[in-house]
Formats: structure tokens, C-alpha cells, sequence
């Protein structure tokens, strides 16, 4: 019998509202604690929500993206449960009515198929504050400037076969919300977690009891977390036990998974329709107004970048998922009129640097317009392809346009034929050597020999002699001695 | 619908309250009857008649999404028991 595992997902994603979702406070992040809280989110006495329009749109905007049903009426609901930053007692979500239904995402596979993934429901709910437990001995810290923050919970089908089909998902819903604009995306931030849903059977046999994994805050750790949770639970039932359903943490520094509490003794929410917000009625023209003005999305972007630019599937891909990466990418090759040029050097030079400095693209050092304009000095044969990546590193260290760090360094390609034929003679006379065996090897095995010729030009030259016209100036050359 | 004792502990106990164990067998009571007064109502037929989710005849005005509260941090912790570096203190909790 084959095991077969069975993923479903619950992705929390933080709306790039200004303000909260049911009062008029920041939620930008990072600020001191408690000084984004205000009275509607300490759950102080007499205190009312409003919601927040642009929750509401950015909601709407997830559902039309992937072809949902919207809810013409969606309802909030109170879930009921106590904790510290959690001022009012319960969260405010919904339960019955939820704004976005059914829905639906294509992910690509690493065969190159597709598989549609169910999107069950997407709902509009508040985040809680966070509790620090380290700082202080015998008692826990408070900041609230999170509660309230508006979170669009979308929850999948089970409908994901392996923890590689898992991750497809959340890159393709993490590159949706980004380029919709609704959510940063920023996962070390918290602005984009992930619960998984794990379980395993026989293939073909009912679905087996399932534990939710938390706390998941970058793609990798997805993949590993479901892979240790489906080698434990396979494991457990292999030696004849059974699977407690239960919450369970993923500990990324000991990458595995640990459990949190059982199920069964949290799950009594007793949530009821929340008696303080009324109804959310939207029409039909609301609706279509926001799906006339959604922004390109990666599947359309990836067709289009195949198409115009004639790019690989592969780095399509990668290119259309994320937005600000998608218009660097374009800038470039406009400036540079060369797109094959410039997908590699962004997704080369560029991500390596990027990479290394952990730096995300809207930050980098070097522009798309300072990139172009190094491209251009490849294309005109101003510098080659070596001396470009200097002057690449010294345009991220140190600013500059190409032409300045081109000029205030001297890299100029040498495309003077008679200083490089200066170079050439002299690299002839100095290495009497390997001329000798290059005039005396057979005809066909020369062409190789013509290397070590070209090293010492290119090193006398500092790099900068146009190695097309060294090539051929040399050949000439030791062939005239044969 | 008839609760019993632990169902009455349960539920206080899930709405953090503290309740006089000699109360019990009257609140059992008590909301046995609630409950069976809302049995009497789920035999009611309501396959024609729309859900209310609110007993208000009107529609959830919006916000717009601009901040409109500035930081009152000292004046709003000044109700609070216990504070430290900005943060509200309460009795250690764990997971």
C-alpha cells in the first residue's frame, strides 16, 4: 500500500490598509509598542467599530482575482476565546458569511503540468496584539499596536498531494496579494503566514486525522515542516498508533515539528454574529468596478513575458511572480533593447548581489535605469561582459552611472587595432616558447593552443582589449610564422 | 435539553467565571430551560423566511482609510494596572 498525503493551507495575509480594520490607528510596523493602539483597540468601554473601506476593496479585489463568488452580504462574527492580547474577549472574523467563496488558483508543477488548487472561502478578520514572554520574569508583555491590523484568511481545498505542491501554492497566492497591491507579502514581518493542514492515508482509503502546523514564516520551512510532519505522522501509524489531532508548532532551528495544545480543548469558539457591526452589502457595480481595475496578474504577466520577450518558461516565472522584480526586469530591457541580456544579468548578477546583502529588489543599490545603462555600454561594445561586472560591483558599492565609473576608471574596451597589435606582438615576442609549439603542432590542435595567447593579451591589457579583435589579430599572426 | 454539572463548570469556565458551586444545580437548571425553549423554536419552519444577522433593518456604513488616531499611549495607560517600556504587564502566560 502507497501512502498518500493529504495538505490543506490557511494563509493569513495582512492588508496594506493605512489604518486598522475597525478604527481610524497606524498599522504600519514597527513602531513603539502600544503607541498604534487606541481606544477602539483596547476594547475600552463605550468603544465602537467602523470598518474600513479599504478592506472591504482589497477583499473584493482577492475574490474577483481568482474568479470567487463575492459575497453581496457578508456578515462579521465574534470567535470567543481569552488571551492577553486579545483586549475584547474575541476576535472579530467571519464565520457564516464570509466576503469571498468559492474560488480557485493553477499552479504549475515540476513536470510542467498544472493542477487546480480549490480555494474554499477567503474572510475578513482582525489580527491580535503580541505577548512577549522573554523580557520579564513572571510576567508577559503586552503591545497592541498589531490588534486590529485587517487579515484576509484564505483557506484552501485539500486539495495539495506534497509539500512541493504546497509551496506552488503559497508562492502563487504570495505573488497574487503582492502584485494586487493588498498585502507586502513581508513574511519575516508576519505580514504573510501560513498554517498547514497535514495529514496522511492509504491511498484511496478516507482521510486520516489531521494536525495543524503554525507559526511558518518563509517558503522553505513550509516544505520542510510539512515533509518532518508527514515522515512522523507515517511513522506513528506504521508502528500502530494513531494521529492526535492537534495544533503543532514548526521550531526552524531544530526543524521539527512540536505540539502546542489539542485541538479538542480550543476549538469551543462559540462564535454568534457580532451585534455591534451591521450587515456588508455590496452590489453587483461594486464588484465589476474592482474587477475592470485589477492590475495585470503573474499568470497573464508570465504568458506576456514569454511572449514579447521570448524569455524561458523557468524565468518567466520567476520574473511575472513578483511586482517590483517584474517592472525592474522591464525597465532594463527597455533601456538595454536587449531582453535576453537583461534576464540574465537580473536574474545573475543582479539576485546574486541581492542574495548576498539580503536585500529585497525595491531596496537594491543599483537602479533598473543604472542596469539598462551598463547593458547598453555590453551592446555598443564599450566594455565587455568581464569588465561590466565590475563596474556592476562598483555601481552597487559606490552609486555612479556606467559611463562615470567606465570613465573615472579608464575600463574601456581597447578597440584600437594598432595598441592592440602592440599587445599582440609583444605577447609573440615574450613567450618565443609557446610560439615554437604552436608552429609545430598539427593544423587542427592550434586552435586550442590559441588560448594561452589570448590570457596574456587580455592580462597586458588589463581586460579591456576587445577580445573578437584580439582573436583574430593573433590567429593571423602565428599563422603567418607556421 | 438537560446540562448537567460539568456542562455548567464548562461553559464558566470557558467565559472566565468564577461561580459558587452551590449555584450550580440552579443554573443547570436555569439554562436547560433556555435551551429548551430554543429546541421549541428550531421546530419552527423557517425554510422560506431569509437569515438576519442583525435585528436592524440597515447596512454597515463604511470608514474611510485614514488615520484618524494619533498616539495616546500615556493618557490610555494610565487605567492600566502594571506597565513597563510602553508594554501593559499581565501574569505570566504560556502556551
Amino acid at each position: 500500500m502507497e501512502w498518500e498525503t493529504v495538505i490543506g493551507l490557511e494563509i493569513h495575509a495582512q492588508l496594506a490598509t493605512n489604518t486598522k480594520i475597525f478604527s481610524g490607528a497606524s498599522t504600519a510596523f514597527g513602531a513603539e509598542a502600544n503607541t498604534q493602539a487606541c481606544a477602539v483597540d483596547l476594547a475600552l468601554p463605550g468603544t465602537l467599530p467602523v470598518f474600513n473601506e479599504s478592506a472591504l476593496r482589497m477583499a473584493v479585489m482577492f475574490g474577483t482575482a481568482i474568479d470567487a463568488e463575492i459575497g453581496k452580504v457578508s456578515v462579521f462574527d465574534r470567535k470567543n476565546y481569552f488571551y492577553p492580547d486579545l483586549p475584547k474577549g474575541y476576535q472579530t472574523s467571519q464565520l457564516f458569511y464570509p466576503i469571498v467563496g468559492e474560488g480557485h488558483i493553477d499552479i504549475e508543477l515540476e513536470d510542467g503540468s498544472t493542477k487546480r488548487v480549490g480555494v474554499t472561502r477567503a474572510h475578513l478578520e482582525e489580527d491580535a496584539g503580541k505577548s512577549l514572554h522573554e523580557e520579564f520574569a513572571s510576567q508577559t508583555g503586552i503591545d497592541l499596536n498589531r490588534a486590529g491590523t485587517p487579515l484576509l484568511e484564505i483557506v484552501s481545498e485539500p486539495d495539495m498531494r506534497s509539500a512541493e505542491e504546497a509551496v506552488a501554492y503559497v508562492k502563487k497566492i504570495h505573488a497574487l496579494v503582492t502584485n494586487l497591491g493588498i498585502c507586502d507579502g513581508n513574511m519575516a514581518e508576519g505580514s504573510f503566514r501560513c498554517d498547514c493542514n497535514v495529514s496522511v492515508r492509504y491511498k484511496g482509503e478516507e482521510l486520516g486525522n489531521r494536525t495543524e502546523t503554525k507559526n511558518i514564516n518563509s517558503f522553505r520551512f513550509i516544505e520542510k515542516a510539512i515533509k518532518g510532519e508527514v515522515e512522523r505522522q507515517i511513522d506513528i501509524l506504521e508502528d500502530g498508533g494513531r494521529i492526535t489531532q492537534e495544533t503543532r508548532l514548526y521550531d526552524a532551528d531544530k526543524d521539527e515539528t512540536r505540539s502546542m495544545r489539542s485541538k479538542e480543548e480550543a476549538n469551543d469558539y462559540r462564535y454568534f454574529p457580532c451585534p455591534d457591526l451591521l450587515p456588508i452589502v455590496i452590489d453587483d457595480e461594486y464588484i465589476d468596478a474592482i474587477r475592470k481595475a485589477l492590475p495585470e496578474l503573474p499568470d497573464v504577466r508570465r504568458t506576456r513575458f514569454v511572449d514579447t520577450y521570448q524569455l524561458s518558461a523557468y524565468d518567466a516565472g520567476v520574473l511575472s511572480a513578483y511586482k517590483p522584480l517584474s517592472d525592474f526586469f522591464e525597465t532594463v530591457a527597455t533601456i538595454s533593447t536587449d531582453a535576453k541580456l537583461s534576464v540574465n544579468w537580473v536574474m545573475g548578477e543582479l539576485s546574486k548581489h541581492l542574495n548576498q546583502h539580503d536585500t529585497d529588489i525595491k531596496n537594491s543599490p543599483v537602479s533598473a535605469q543604472q542596469l539598462g545603462g551598463l547593458l547598453q555600454r555590453i551592446k555598443d561594445n564599450t566594455i565587455s561582459g568581464n569588465i561590466a561586472k565590475k563596474v556592476f560591483e562598483a555601481m552597487w558599492n559606490e552609486g555612479g552611472s556606467a559611463d562615470e565609473i567606465i570613465e573615472a576608471k579608464g575600463l574601456k574596451q581597447v578597440t584600437d587595432t594598432g595598441a592592440i597589435e602592440k599587445i599582440v606582438d609583444e605577447v609573440i615576442a615574450n613567450n618565443q616558447k609557446q610560439v615554437d609549439q604552436y608552429t609545430a603542432a598539427e593544423p587542427d590542435k592550434r586552435g586550442k593552443m590559441i588560448g594561452f595567447f589570448m590570457g596574456q593579451v587580455m592580462k597586458a591589457s588589463g581586460g579591456k582589449a576587445n577580445p573578437g579583435q584580439v582573436q583574430g589579430m593573433m590567429k593571423q599572426k602565428l599563422d603567418a610564422l607556421c | 435539553m438537560a446540562l448537567n454539572r460539568t456542562d455548567v463548570e464548562k461553559i464558566a469556565h470557558l467565559a472566565r467565571l468564577q461561580i459558587d458551586e452551590n449555584d450550580v444545580p440552579e443554573y443547570a437548571t436555569n439554562l436547560s430551560n433556555i435551551l429548551d425553549l430554543i429546541s421549541q423554536m428550531q421546530s419552527i419552519d423557517t425554510s422560506d423566511v431569509e437569515p438576519l444577522a442583525h435585528p436592524l433593518d440597515a447596512v454597515q456604513r463604511l470608514r474611510a482609510d485614514s488615520i484618524t488616531e494619533e498616539n495616546q499611549r500615556e493618557h490610555l495607560q494610565t487605567v492600566a494596572p502594571s506597565v513597563e517600556s510602553g508594554l501593559f504587564l499581565v501574569p505570566k502566560v504560556i502556551e
